[in-house]
């Protein structure tokens, strides 16, 4: 069954880490991806860009409304996900615990309708 | 007959947790094994009275129930695949022969606690995995549950179909937790079960008998825990709520007011219920896994073994709550604590250390610690501050046995300083 692991982390924290400390969890993110692969529970997965170039997309009534930002402004951003696949929430769960920024901002394990 | 409606009454609350547990484990779905067990409770209900009672009522049952789980799966199957006639036909023959095998083939000793640890799975919010357990486990109805919880029943199952259809499609699994996470695991579903034995304990007078029985019902719960898993922390539990619920009855007055444990009629204590609790907690305190459960119930053993308030062994109760600071630090153990301390080693040291824990912010909205304050001021003699005190008590709570307990305190305190001067 497919899960998609949504991570959320506070952006202005994120940017404040030093160069050091962040290739040090970049390599950690490296280092699970490689694990999930060869567990064959890895499907897809990327960090994205910050939100300050995310663009907004509403069609009301056929009026495309186009916004600059994220969906909506939060303590935390959207950062990052895992797509992967699990035999129930549990492992979904214990490989969220293994992601990095769970550490600092939040995972949030959301099943993939199959 | 009424003998058989009570009899299928007995039977349902007993068995319904450990025939649905089964059940479910069967199908994989919560709703089709609680169609097939009620089904079954209806059929069981007309046969019973026509032909009497089977000798073993409950494995009458899950073999009735099991059949209808069978109709119910096979239904779902052609539903959705008309064309696998074959496949199903296949499995007519296969369910067949799983059928005729006994009814303790079907069932698996641990399924019951596949059950609670999915009620409480931590992935549910508190309030499903309560509703959840007393539905499946307990065997109690929507309505019921409802109104235990003073709910209206549409909120209550809409809780109940959320939560089951988060289970459904999260796939939460209906498994024992592994060693590793059975600590935090068994946390919650203790922590569920305590839940649902201080709502029934904190009923009041004009409250309905379901909610009144859900202490009853969390004792039920907590025995099955034990049997199924005897750890120490569990006779902890069981212990405790047994202890509390000895003096359910002596904790209010006709009046519905509140009675503190110094002014309870000790000899309305319930003497079994004290007997087991002390019996469990002498158990499980030696065998070294000590914890929040099992020194609350030492606590509160301490207590039920005083004859009359004035004999309370109050060093032992100062000991235990060390103790429990030890294990688990938050303000409210401090609070305790500092009020054991007074009754042991004085009233001003006892005073002193709840001005020190009343530094935390924390505190300084929540009722109790100003009751407790206020408690010491009234025994020390200092009316004013004791009024002044009970009177910020009474503007931070809501519950109206509370609320006539502080203010019959007030005047209590108001009178004796009239008298005085």
């Amino acid at each position: 069954m497919k899960y998609i692991l949504l991570i959320y982390h506070n952006e202005k924290t994120w940017n404040a880490i030093s160069d050091s400390d962040r290739q040090q969890i970049y390599g950690e993110y490296r280092k699970l991806r490689d694990q999930l692969r060869d567990s064959g529970q890895y499907v897809d997965g990327s960090q994205l860009q910050p939100t300050t170039t995310a663009t907004s997309v509403r069609v009301r009534n056929a009026d495309e409304l186009v916004i600059d930002g994220p969906f909506a402004e939060t303590h935390e951003q959207l950062g990052g996900y895992f797509l992967i696949d699990a035999r129930n929430l549990d492992d979904a769960i214990a490989i969220a615990t293994r992601i990095p920024s769970a550490r600092m901002g939040t995972v949030e394990v959301r099943p993939l309708v199959e | 007959m009424p003998r058989v409606a009570e009899t299928l009454e007995r039977v349902f609350r007993e068995e319904h947790g450990r025939i649905i547990a089964t059940l479910i484990r069967l199908s994989h779905s919560f709703d089709i094994a609680e169609e097939a067990l009620q089904e079954a409770f209806l059929s069981a209900a007309a046969t019973w009275e026509r032909d009497g009672m089977p000798r073993n009522a409950g494995a009458w049952l899950t073999t009735v129930a099991y059949r209808k789980l069978l109709d119910a799966i096979r239904h779902e199957k052609t539903k959705t695949d008309k064309l696998s006639q074959l496949e199903y036909e296949a499995e007519r023959l296969q369910a067949q022969e799983e059928f005729a095998q006994s009814d303790d083939t079907l069932a698996d000793p641990d399924d019951r606690l596949r059950l609670i640890f999915t009620c409480c799975h931590p992935a549910l919010g508190r309030e499903a995995q309560v509703a959840l357990t007393l539905r499946t486990l307990g065997g109690l109805t929507t309505a019921e549950i409802a109104r235990a919880f003073l709910l209206p029943e549409p909120t209550l199952a809409q809780r109940l179909v959320r939560a089951k259809s988060k289970i459904r499609l999260a796939r939460i699994p209906y498994e024992v937790p592994p060693v590793e996470s059975m600590v935090e695991r068994l946390a919650a579903v203790q922590a569920v079960i305590y839940v649902i034995f201080k709502e029934g304990y904190s009923a009041t007078a004009g409250d309905n008998l379901v909610r009144k029985d859900l202490s009853t019902e969390a004792i039920r719960l907590g025995r099955v825990l034990c049997e199924l898993l005897p750890e120490p922390e569990n006779f902890g539990l069981l212990a405790l709520m047994l202890l509390q619920d000895s003096h359910r009855e002596t904790r209010m007055n006709e009046h519905g007011e509140l009675i503190t444990l110094e002014e309870q009629d000790r000899s309305r204590w319930d003497r079994t219920e004290i007997e087991e609790g002390i019996r469990l907690i002498e158990t499980s305190l030696p065998l070294g896994r000590v914890g929040n459960y099992q020194i609350q119930a030492a606590i509160a053993a301490v207590h039920a073994e005083a004859r009359t308030a004035g004999e309370t062994d109050w060093p032992q109760i100062v000991a235990l709550y060390k103790e429990l600071i030890r294990i688990n630090s938050s303000p409210i153990v401090s609070l305790n604590h500092a009020a054991a301390v007074a009754m042991s080693e004085g009233l001003e040291k006892g005073l002193g250390l709840i001005e020190e824990v009343g530094t935390n912010r924390k505190l300084h909205d929540y009722y109790l610690f100003h009751a407790a304050r206020a408690d010491l001021l009234r025994r020390l003699n200092r009316s004013q501050e004791a009024i002044e005190a009970y009177t910020r008590a009474l503007s931070l709570t809501t519950n109206c046995v509370e609320r006539g307990y502080l203010r019959r305190r007030i005047s209590e305190v108001t009178n004796n300083q009239k008298l005085k001067t």
